[in-house]
């Protein structure tokens, strides 16, 4: 089921009148998310991905714009009439009733027409069940289980009615780190296997970039960018989105274009060609930086974190707007004892320049 | 010449101190004054409140015991230094009266009648509560006067309530706002509980009176297991096209059962203690004129004992607390099964 959102709104009103300061959560949102796909919404908190999420479900009215399932406008829809299945962050499992009751409870539901027999009931249970892995445990009590397996329940129980859409509002957020990588898998698999169009929340990048067919990305209300994830990782269309993806995450500088040429602290880095002379920003991906002695960019070491498979050197550099400059190496690369400074040349395709006052990139040719 | 400018005390606390410096010592010291009142400290803290349990719960409870089973005692006789036979003379006594039975089964009925219909009334009016925007807080406390309200207070307007008092003429002198309904509706003037009244009349005022002020307490703790009862539930249900008959049922009822449980079990307990609302209401006669101690409870039978054979008084007590601890006991159960903590 294709997902259409047109001109999408949210104006919460202030709640002091006279202070005034109506906030808007969602600003204009216009995206249409593709029949079986898997869509994060993406942003920091506050940036109005829930809102947009529990607008699609149907449990927040918009102030304006229109949704449609398929063709279907679903806007003026209550949430029982359209056909999603909602995750919420804290899984809200019926706390007394058993896991079975639980995934049972919204087939129960069905009246007139849709009533299904009790046998089939307890067929598309166990079905959807095996499916998130939790066959094992149909009689136990939600309390009795772990965090990781009441949000498959969860997600069992949203599924059972075999919905249109599926909702996951920070489907990971309650979960260990550990358990976090095998639930993004999971849920992989399981949107792969349904084919049902998913949409979920997060505020953590990897999480987004990691199982997403489409990443949304969101700040204050206004989508920023939309795209595959590795899409919008290599191509950041302005400064906000480049700091939000990636980890490490890419490093700011002050820089400034003369000639078609970048400089950073007053010495040529790179040839930027196609840039009218001003002030930028430039952004540096972490993986963007080669060890070069007759390289532009000169750091001061600070230290070097050794990951295995690659290095990753922390390092100063007096025009920076990140907290360190921090560049990951080929594990090859050592630097000698007692050296201080590292010389730097730039992978072109790994540095972004953004507009000082708008923020917004500022292509070059490559 | 310093020795001679220190003070005596000052020797007398080197003196100690050197003393207590020694390693047994210390080692002493630190077990008396710190292993011994770390495993003695809770005990201090408690203090207090278990003296002043003892002596007013826990030494009554068993005087109460002694006095029951000390044949024909009364604390004149006491006083004068009898000596008493051991014996259940008390317990047969209190049975056989031909008032207990009659204490029984008012006290029964009365608990039967009000627990169930308060306990439903409040959760209806909890659940409404919790459903309006407006004027709730306003509305919250209204339905919690009852609560900070005097008993006898309550009775006495209760009493004027459904009072008549029949003067010499066709009509009554004076007629109270119950029976001037009734009469606006076209019925007849009931005799709700003056002398002559039925004791149907009678029981009726009293399940309205006890039920009223039974509700603020059983609504503040219903509503306040409402408000604490998650809201995602119930848009999880919402979602899944729940009907609101269900909601209430699958959801509301089972995750308010701890609360359902408690106001049933102290509506029971409290119920077979009725006292006050009776004399509130009918005065120390407890029933209408003419036919005194119709409406008699236990409570009221170990009251007026207590004046002349406390014997018979602590004997009914025990009878009265054994019943509460069955019902309690059987409430606990049923609880326990239909219960979700």
């Amino acid at each position: 089921m294709k997902v259409e959102l047109k001109n999408l709104t949210k104006i919460f009103p202030s709640r002091n009148k006279k202070a005034g300061g109506e906030v808007v959560a969602v600003n204009d949102f216009n995206f249409t998310i593709p029949d079986g796909k898997l869509v994060g919404l993406l942003g920091p908190s506050g940036c109005g991905k829930s809102t947009t999420l529990y607008m699609i479900s149907g449990l927040q009215k918009p102030t304006s714009g229109q949704i449609f399932f398929g063709d279907e406008d679903v806007t003026e829809l209550t949430p029982e009439n359209r056909g999603i299945g909602l995750v919420f962050q804290n899984y809200a499992l019926y706390p007394h009733m058993t896991v079975k009751q639980n995934i049972l409870f919204p087939l129960q539901n069905l009246r007139g027409e849709d009533k299904l027999p009790k046998e089939e009931m307890l067929e598309r249970a166990y079905r959807v069940a095996k499916l998130v892995q939790i066959d094992e445990l149909m009689d136990r009590k939600p309390s009795e289980l772990s965090g990781g397996q009441q949000q498959r329940v969860a997600i069992a129980r949203a599924l059972v009615k075999m919905p249109r859409v599926l909702l996951l509002d920070e489907p990971l957020s309650n979960l260990d780190a550990r358990l976090r990588l095998q639930t993004r898998e999971e849920i992989r698999r399981i949107q792969k296997e349904t084919g049902i169009t998913t949409i979920f929340v997060t505020h953590d990048q990897e999480e987004a970039m990691s199982i997403s067919d489409v990443i949304v990305v969101m700040k204050l209300g206004v989508v920023q960018q939309t795209g595959k994830p590795q899409q919008i990782y290599d191509d950041p269309c302005n400064l906000f989105v480049a700091k939000f993806l990636g980890t490490p995450p890419i490093n700011v500088f002050n820089g400034e274009v003369k000639g078609e040429v970048l400089y950073i602290g007053g010495a040529a880095v790179l040839s930027v060609p196609g840039v009218e002379d001003k002030a930028v920003f430039v952004g540096i991906r972490p993986e963007g930086f080669i060890p070069d002695e007759a390289g532009g960019l000169l750091c001061e070491v600070s230290g070097v974190d050794v990951m295995g498979r690659d290095v990753s050197i922390v390092s100063k550099h007096k025009e920076m707007l990140t907290p360190s400059v921090r560049s990951i190496v080929d594990a090859d690369y050592t630097l000698a004892e007692g050296q201080r400074e590292v010389r730097y040349a730039l992978k072109p395709h790994k540095v972004f320049l953004f507009d000082k006052t708008t923020e917004e990139r500022i292509y070059f040719g490559v | 010449m310093e020795e001679k400018n220190t003070s005596f005390f000052a020797k007398l606390w080197h003196s100690v101190s050197d003393f207590f410096s020694k390693r047994v010592w210390q080692g002493f010291c630190v077990n008396i004054l710190y292993k011994k009142f770390d495993r003695y400290k809770g005990w201090i803290y408690l203090a207090p409140a278990i003296v002043l349990l003892m002596i007013f719960t826990v030494w009554p409870i068993f005087n109460t015991i002694r006095m029951s089973l000390l044949e024909g005692y009364t604390s004149m006789k006491a006083v004068r230094g009898v000596e008493f036979e051991f014996g259940i003379g008390n317990f047969t006594r209190v049975l056989k009266y031909k008032g207990f039975i009659n204490c029984l089964k008012n006290t029964v009925l009365l608990t039967v009648l009000t627990v169930p219909i308060s306990t439903f009334l409040a959760l209806l009016i909890a659940v409404c509560l919790n459903s309006i925007k407006w004027f709730s807080r306003a509305l919250q406390t209204i339905f919690f006067l009852p609560y900070v309200t005097n008993s006898i207070a309550i009775g006495m307007v209760f009493a004027a309530m459904f009072n008549m008092i029949l003067g010499g003429g066709a009509r009554p002198d004076f007629v109270g706002v119950v029976n001037i309904v009734i009469e606006a509706f076209g019925g007849e003037y009931i005799n709700w509980m003056n002398a002559g009244s039925e004791y149907w009349a009678n029981i009726f005022v009293m399940t309205v009176y006890i039920v009223w002020n039974a509700l603020p307490f059983k609504i503040l703790i219903l509503l306040g297991g409402l408000q604490s009862v998650n809201k995602q539930y119930y848009e999880a249900a919402k979602v899944d096209a729940t009907p609101r008959r269900r909601v209430f049922t699958r959801i509301t009822i089972p995750l308010l059962s701890p609360m359902l449980a408690y106001v049933i079990i102290t509506g029971f307990i409290g119920g077979f203690k009725e006292y006050s609302s009776i004399v509130g209401v009918f005065g120390d006669s407890m029933g209408p004129a003419g036919n005194h101690y119709a409406l008699d409870t236990m409570v009221g039978f170990i009251y007026r004992a207590i004046g002349n054979q406390e014997g018979t008084a602590s004997a009914a007590a025990l009878i009265l607390f054994a019943i509460i601890l069955v019902v309690t006991m059987v409430n606990l159960y049923v609880s326990k099964k239909k219960t979700h903590y």
